[in-house]
């Protein structure tokens, strides 16, 4: 009897175990608008140096917000529409970290070749200005995105950040392609505290990684 | 009643095994070589690819009679020392200072780690490394020129620079047909490793070194790029997949890199076989 009992606390424990695994949080899903290959939606990011105590228990790490009916969450998993045109704005209130590979400092796989900052479009920023990336590997997407001056006014001390904190804003369209399973990441070792920049925040979806589901 | 044999048939069972050995043997050898050798993991694409499937035939053979003597000798003992429901369930007498025996373990165990590292030595140097990182000086080279490509590995992508077109940069791997590459694969931060699967090419990624691996593609395809190294959150992600086209089509396809990526080619480091990336982030 008392076997039988074991057996089932431990069945009952692994079935916990594995539902946990596999349901992760709701995965954002913007609305898309248009139809066929004008199908389009608008993902509204920001980054910040530190989350803080309201959306982690990691205060201190870096980590991307989405913008969900207006307001910031931390969730980096993403579901988007196949064969369809991504507008994407970037808030982006980090200071620069610089890459460690410079070529991953030219834009590739956007629409027209090029991004804005502040209004200004542009292919490529100086390599020790970058403070993050947004990079889909897989569909041949990343953008450099420009951290924000050392001795700006009014710096971000921790998420979420209002618009009159000192920002650059980044735009840039993708064309999400065929249906998958894609991760995204960023490639600036960004990490403050962690062995190469790499740990922490970059070793966890919710942070500096996530999934983007093309459905 | 016992079916334990009471005595030992004629030509004791040694020879009955030895015999059921050869038998296996001379059935299994042939599948071996002409049917499951040509199958053989990675295939033929390259030069050293092809070397890694005779490699890895020559060990299937030396394997077979091995094999063969000890699923042999199993069911041998299985069927001819079964015990009996009525037997006692006890050890057999022990044996001890078996002459015959001992000489021939030994003999036939050295002979053959012996031949497997001649064989496994004349292998590597015959085939320029075998696919395998050499370090950052190559005791086997090839013969003539070979293109040289850098792998640079970091979390979690690989990227390619050609030294000869410029010091140019790519986020694909394309290499040209019938022609000798050698790459030289490092890394930015942690330990990877390059794993070209159908070219048989894997060599380690580490930060700081140099590695170095020869190949020469044999025909124009597609190959599957892996990290074989676990490196941290994404890599199962790390792969990618290279191309080995015509000489026309890659001299068309790095004028295009070229072009494309001109502007951040003059912020690149100048090529090196290593490089220490500064600033390093915000590692503490």
């Amino acid at each position: 009897m008392i076997t039988l009992v074991a057996v089932a606390v431990v069945a009952v424990l692994i079935a916990a175990y594995v539902v946990f695994l596999t349901n992760g949080p709701t995965p954002y899903r913007p609305v898309a608008s248009g139809t066929g290959a004008s199908r389009s939606v608008d993902l509204t990011l920001q980054t910040v140096a530190a989350i803080g105590p309201k959306l982690s228990p990691n205060e201190s790490w870096v980590s991307y917000l989405v913008r969900e009916n207006g307001v910031w969450h931390r969730s980096t998993v993403w579901t988007l529409p196949a064969h369809s045109l991504v507008h994407v704005t970037v808030y982006q209130f980090d200071g620069d970290s610089g890459l460690r590979n410079p070529f991953l400092s030219k834009a590739r796989g956007i629409v027209g070749g090029t991004f804005t900052v502040n209004g200004k479009p542009m292919s490529m920023i100086n390599p020790d200005d970058a403070s993050h990336t947004f990079a889909i590997p897989e569909l041949g997407l990343i953008v450099p995105l420009l951290g924000v001056a050392d001795d700006a006014k009014n710096q971000c001390d921790y998420a979420p950040c209002s618009m009159s904190n000192a920002h650059n804003t980044i735009t840039f369209t993708f064309r999400t392609g065929a249906k998958g399973h894609y991760r995204w990441q960023c490639f600036v070792p960004c990490a403050a505290g962690f062995v190469y920049g790499f740990g922490g925040p970059m070793q966890t979806i919710g942070y500096m990684d996530g999934f983007v589901n093309v459905v | 009643m016992s079916s334990r044999p009471t005595s030992a048939p004629r030509g004791g069972h040694a020879l009955r095994i030895a015999l059921l050995t050869v038998v296996l043997t001379l059935i299994t050898l042939p599948l071996v070589i002409w049917v499951l050798g040509p199958n053989m993991p990675p295939g033929k694409g390259t030069d050293v690819a092809k070397a890694q499937v005779f490699d890895n035939t020559v060990l299937l053979v030396v394997m077979t009679p091995i094999t063969m003597f000890i699923l042999g000798y199993l069911v041998y003992t299985l069927i001819v020392f079964r015990a009996g429901k009525a037997d006692p369930t006890e050890d057999g007498a022990p044996i001890r200072g078996n002459m015959r025996l001992q000489v021939a373990w030994l003999v036939v165990t050295t002979v053959a780690v012996l031949f497997l590292a001649a064989f496994g030595t004349v292998e590597l140097l015959s085939n320029n490394g075998s696919g395998g990182g050499q370090g950052p000086s190559p005791i086997a080279k090839p013969d003539g020129g070979a293109l040289p490509v850098q792998v640079i590995a970091q979390q979690w992508q690989f990227t390619y620079r050609y030294p000869t077109y410029g010091g140019v940069e790519t986020a694909q791997l394309e290499l040209p047909v019938n022609r000798q590459i050698v790459f030289h694969v490092t890394s930015l931060d942690a330990i990877h490793s390059f794993w070209a699967y159908q070219l048989g090419v894997k060599a380690d990624a580490n930060p700081g070194v140099d590695n170095v691996a020869y190949v020469k593609p044999k025909t124009v395809r597609t190959f599957q790029i892996r990290c074989a190294e676990l490196c941290g959150l994404w890599h199962g992600y790390m792969f990618d997949t290279g191309r080995v086209v015509s000489g026309g089509d890659f001299a068309s396809w790095i004028r295009r890199q070229q072009t494309e990526f001109r502007d951040v080619t003059k912020v690149l480091p100048p090529y090196a076989t290593t490089y220490n990336p500064d600033p390093p982030g915000r590692a503490g």
